[in-house]
């Protein structure tokens, strides 16, 4: 665990020292800013749902941009396989990549915490649906993370890793949309494996343990896919 | 201290190396040579476990590097070609980052870091960051890494490719520091270097073992024929002419030089030294002689003729 944890910190520092964390940062609190209190007023309504809606089309984006480095990179310029000649699990590599990855994205989203507090203090804002909202985003983050650092792992190629991520992760978002045009245990089974559908559910403030394990599944699916592009060991 | 027994590594229908076995001893500076693609680095990534073995067994001191993988790699230090590194961290951060990795303890991390600051030469940049150092100070931070858990074993892949002719030297000094306390693989195109450096050589050739022993055995099994350069200032048809006819000597090439000269490289299996015969020769036949020497067999000799194809 010891290896885990000088890794994460080691990759939260390179953002750190970069402009990297500050500009994801920042274009994630002027996008969510923006589009939160533009409809804010017209709603009249004490309530983070524009915020929580719109934040998982946000990290469409933002989470394949940040994990498009994480093993494209090293790959590429072959920290990776000097990585691996230390007496380090490759399991260890691959969690401690996406525990700081997690903790940018939860950084930049507690900045939100701001709207929150503000529409607390001006009306009655149910602590439920809100506690539920980040939770949500929570699991959301860390399943798309991990998807994200499955793509990186597949290429040296950052573009590549970005595109294959964000494909997997739309598609995921949007195979439970389609439930209209397909018969009814496919439906069923599509609304099951979607991201959207377990996230509204979580929206309701209420904690259903299915919705939490979807996510964590999910989370581990991807770490496992990932833990075995590693092992391949390609150039 | 490592002992690789029929060592096959495939890649899908290809094998990059095929079949090898060998040892090194405790204490000892291998050399591996090969042509690029031979295998060396191939060879030096399942030592250092990065890559399973296809066939063969690989031993570390003792111990199985497919069973016991974190145990061998805490004992080597390794620095792969191209010298890997954050660019984004500063000497002083990477060093520390690999430390923490390797498991020095907290408390002697500094001083190790210091130490191999010292030894490497690093101390005037040791707050820049990578990405501002120069190639020759790149290098040395991949060696201070590879060192800095004081690993009984240190394996360097190409460890001076693509410095200058003084920071080679000084790499190269670095090295046979390393290497008076400790077992050193390390591979390399610099034949002088392996004659200079290393205590033993390994010459590696499309995946299979062509050579093991000395310098000076690899040397001395190919001395021999008896390579002599006889130049002649004058006339060179007739002198092959004789020379051809003269049984026991072969011309194996005739070089012209400017200024009238030739040189005429000379083989011959007789173990008598046939200078002096030459020298006769031409003093009868009237030749006026520019060259008359024997040619001492090299390493690059020795590589080049187990290496072509």
């Amino acid at each position: 665990m010891r290896e885990t944890w000088i890794l994460a910190k080691r990759e939260l520092r390179s953002y750190f020292d970069s402009p990297t964390a500050y500009v994801v940062m920042s274009v994630f609190l002027l996008f969510t800013g923006w589009f939160f209190t533009s409809t804010l007023f017209l709603e009249n309504t004490a309530s983070l749902r524009s915020l929580f809606d719109l934040v998982p089309f946000v990290f469409l984006f933002f989470v394949p941009a940040v994990t498009m480095t994480s093993f494209a990179e090293e790959r590429r310029s072959g920290t990776l396989e000097l990585l691996l000649t230390f007496p380090v699990r490759d399991w260890q590599v691959i969690a401690g990549k996406l525990i700081a990855v997690m903790t940018l994205l939860m950084a930049g989203l507690s900045l939100t915490f701001f709207y929150a507090i503000t529409i607390a203090s001006l009306g009655d804002l149910d602590a439920g649906a809100t506690f539920g909202g980040y939770f949500g985003l929570l699991l959301l983050g860390m399943a798309t993370a991990s998807i994200g650092l499955f793509a990186s792992s597949l290429t040296r190629n950052q573009i590549v890793s970005f595109i294959v991520s964000f494909g997997i992760i739309f598609v995921l978002y949007m195979v439970d949309k389609v439930g209209p045009f397909v018969p009814g245990w496919m439906a069923a089974f599509l609304e099951y494996i979607g991201t959207d559908f377990h996230y509204r559910n979580l929206l309701r403030g209420v904690i259903d343990t299915r919705d939490v394990v979807y996510y964590i599944t999910l989370t581990v699916f991807a770490f496992v896919l990932t833990s075995y592009s590693l092992s391949r060991r390609p150039e | 201290m490592i002992s690789v027994k029929g060592l096959t590594k495939r890649y899908g229908e290809e094998r990059a190396v095929n079949d090898i076995s060998f040892e090194v001893q405790k204490g000892e500076v291998l050399g591996f040579l090969g042509p690029n693609g031979a295998g060396k680095t191939t060879t030096m990534k399942v030592i250092t476990c990065f890559l399973p073995p296809s066939e063969g067994t690989v031993y570390v001191d003792g111990m199985d590097v497919r069973t016991n993988s974190l145990a061998v790699r805490a004992k080597i230090g390794y620095l792969p070609e191209n010298t890997p590194l954050y660019q984004e961290m500063t000497v002083f951060d990477y060093l520390s980052f690999v430390a923490s990795m390797r498991g020095v303890e907290p408390k002697k991390r500094v001083s190790r870091i210091a130490e191999m600051a010292d030894v490497c030469g690093l101390n005037s940049v040791i707050s820049k960051r990578i990405e501002a150092l120069s190639k020759g100070y790149r290098q040395r931070v991949g060696l201070a890494q590879a060192m800095i858990h004081e690993p009984s074993i240190v394996i360097l892949d190409e460890p001076t490719t693509g410095l200058d002719p003084n920071q080679i030297v000084e790499i190269r000094e670095l090295i046979q520091n390393i290497g008076a306390d400790r077992t050193v693989i390390l591979s390399t195109h610099i034949l002088s270097e392996v004659e200079l450096s290393c205590d033993r050589v390994l010459i590696i050739n499309r995946g299979e073992l062509v050579a093991d022993g000395t310098p000076k055995d690899l040397r001395a099994g190919f001395a021999g024929d008896q390579t002599i350069r006889f130049g002649v200032k004058s006339d060179a048809a007739p002198v092959h002419d004789a020379l051809a006819d003269w049984k026991g000597i072969n011309i194996s090439e005739t070089i012209s030089l400017p200024e009238d000269e030739t040189v005429f490289i000379l083989t011959t299996k007789n173990t008598d030294d046939v200078r002096p015969d030459l020298f006769r020769l031409a003093a009868d036949n009237g030749w006026a002689m520019s060259e008359l020497s024997r040619v001492t067999v090299n390493l690059e000799d020795v590589f080049r003729e187990l290496t072509r194809d």
